[in-house]
């Protein structure tokens, strides 16, 4: 067994540095690595390039980092709901690049498996194909997108191992999994990390091969976006 | 004129049973409200679900298990989860069955705007643009004119594109207006509307075809 586990998130998490591409899992505030994201606001790291399909809320995920104004660019599907992430965009200081939320997910899971470029009919005839090479497959329009390249994913599992197996719960599965192995360093925090062994190797849904560091976060606050509710009755 | 619980209920029957569905946010969400007796058909959610369920009960919400719109939801039986790329393979892949959305614009050549308002609003396209590329069956629930009272069914859309030639159908609080190679065709009228009430509000060519017959509405 190849040991993945470190102590905590600082060591996780200790050689990300200034200008860095980092991708991060999550769908709104659903499944994001909530320890990771307040280290980087420790580290007080800056410009970094964030590949996340939503920027978070004001006062949380990664709205704590555009808070702080760490975040140079931005490149995500879905930015509603964060007006400070709408006011520093329309003036001008960050940058984003919007990109269909298959179109992101597919780009991640490309560079997961070392496929560097696909075609996909999202986007064509608009503006997110414009500048991009288009081709004709069986009669339908596609255009051609490339794999991400990031220096660190950080995703968030549910379960882990030290082996670096993970294993996720619901929704909050979403993003994590392509982005796992798809920078060039994975560093994975789990809600519980237990002895390689304990898990059963026919419920891993991502293989520890594609993770480097693995750790437990301290809390999950796993704040609810949107609450809503049905009477009883 | 319909309420858009209306327009939810008249959508509702284009639905067959068998049918993977996926509901953008908006009316869209409310045709799981109203799914007719004796039909079965699962409701996809873009971020990772299969299978969804209403609402949970109060103190049962699950921050773990949530819908597109990010509102907290439940499973039913069959239910199942599954990561962001597998879920929009299901949709490029045209496994899901038909897709209801919210629109800004839909021109007569089934355009469709519904992302972004260039120095007012952008937000970003969500799912939408991989949902109109590689969906079969696309209706548009959406009022029949804006805040400004300009009709959003147009002979050429205003605004940047989230996708062309896609839209098959439009239900407005008006009327059911079908896309056709010709252009828009008017299928339906809300109760109490006349067609000239339609075409007045409609700023695109309308082909009317005989006796317009009134919506079903239960």
């Amino acid at each position: 067994m190849i040991n993945k586990k470190v102590n905590s998130v600082q060591e996780a998490l200790h050689d990300v540095q200034d200008n860095v591409t980092i991708m991060l899992g999550g769908f709104g505030l659903c499944g994001i690595p909530e320890n990771s994201i307040a280290e980087l606001v420790r580290k007080e790291v800056k410009n970094l390039t964030c590949i996340s399909n939503n920027a978070g809320v004001d006062d949380f995920g990664l709205g704590l980092l555009l808070q702080k104004r760490q975040i140079k660019k931005m490149i995500s599907s879905y930015v509603g709901e964060n007006a400070e992430f709408e006011s520093q965009m329309l003036s001008g200081e960050l940058e984003v690049e919007l990109v269909p939320q298959g179109t992101l997910a597919e780009r991640c899971r490309a560079a997961q498996a070392g496929i560097p470029a696909f075609f996909t009919p999202a986007g064509y005839g608009t503006e997110v194909a414009i500048g991009k090479e288009t081709r004709e497959f069986n009669g339908k329009m596609h255009v051609m997108e490339l794999a991400f390249k990031a220096e660190f994913s950080i995703v968030k599992a549910w379960k882990g191992d030290t082996a670096g197996n993970l294993i996720f719960k619901g929704t909050a599965r979403n993003f994590n999994p392509a982005m796992a192995g798809a920078g060039k360093i994975t560093i994975a925090e789990v809600e519980e990390l237990v002895e390689a062994g304990t898990l059963d190797p026919n419920q891993i849904h991502i293989p520890g091969i594609f993770v480097q560091r693995i750790f437990q976060g301290e809390k999950y606050e796993k704040r609810i976006e949107k609450r809503t509710v049905r009477a009883r009755n | 004129m319909l309420t858009k619980e209306d327009i939810a209920k008249r959508i509702a029957q284009e639905l067959k049973d068998g049918y993977y569905v996926n509901l953008g946010i908006g009316i869209p969400t409310l045709v799981a409200n109203y799914i007719p007796e004796g039909i079965n058909v699962e409701i996809q959610s873009e971020n990772g679900v299969l299978g969804m369920g209403p609402f949970p009960f109060e103190g049962e919400e699950d921050a773990d298990i949530i819908n597109a719109g990010k509102q907290t939801i439940t499973t039913l039986a069959g239910a199942s989860f599954f990561d962001s790329a597998t879920s929009f393979g299901m949709i490029r892949g045209q496994h899901v069955d038909l897709t209801i959305l919210g629109a800004m614009e839909v021109s007569e050549k089934g355009d469709i705007a519904n992302w972004k308002i260039p120095g007012k609003m952008v937000k970003g396209m969500g799912g939408a643009m991989d949902l109109v590329a590689s969906a079969e069956n696309i209706i548009v629930a959406m009022m029949q004119v804006n805040k400004a009272g300009e009709s959003k069914i147009l002979k050429k859309c205003t605004l940047p594109l989230t996708g062309v030639g896609c839209v098959k159908k439009i239900v407005t609080e008006l009327a059911v207006i079908e896309v056709t190679p010709k252009g828009f065709k008017l299928l339906e009228r809300a109760p109490g509307i006349s067609v000239e009430e339609i075409i007045a509000s409609t700023e695109a060519e309308l082909i009317i075809d005989g006796e317009i017959p009134e919506m079903k509405i239960n």
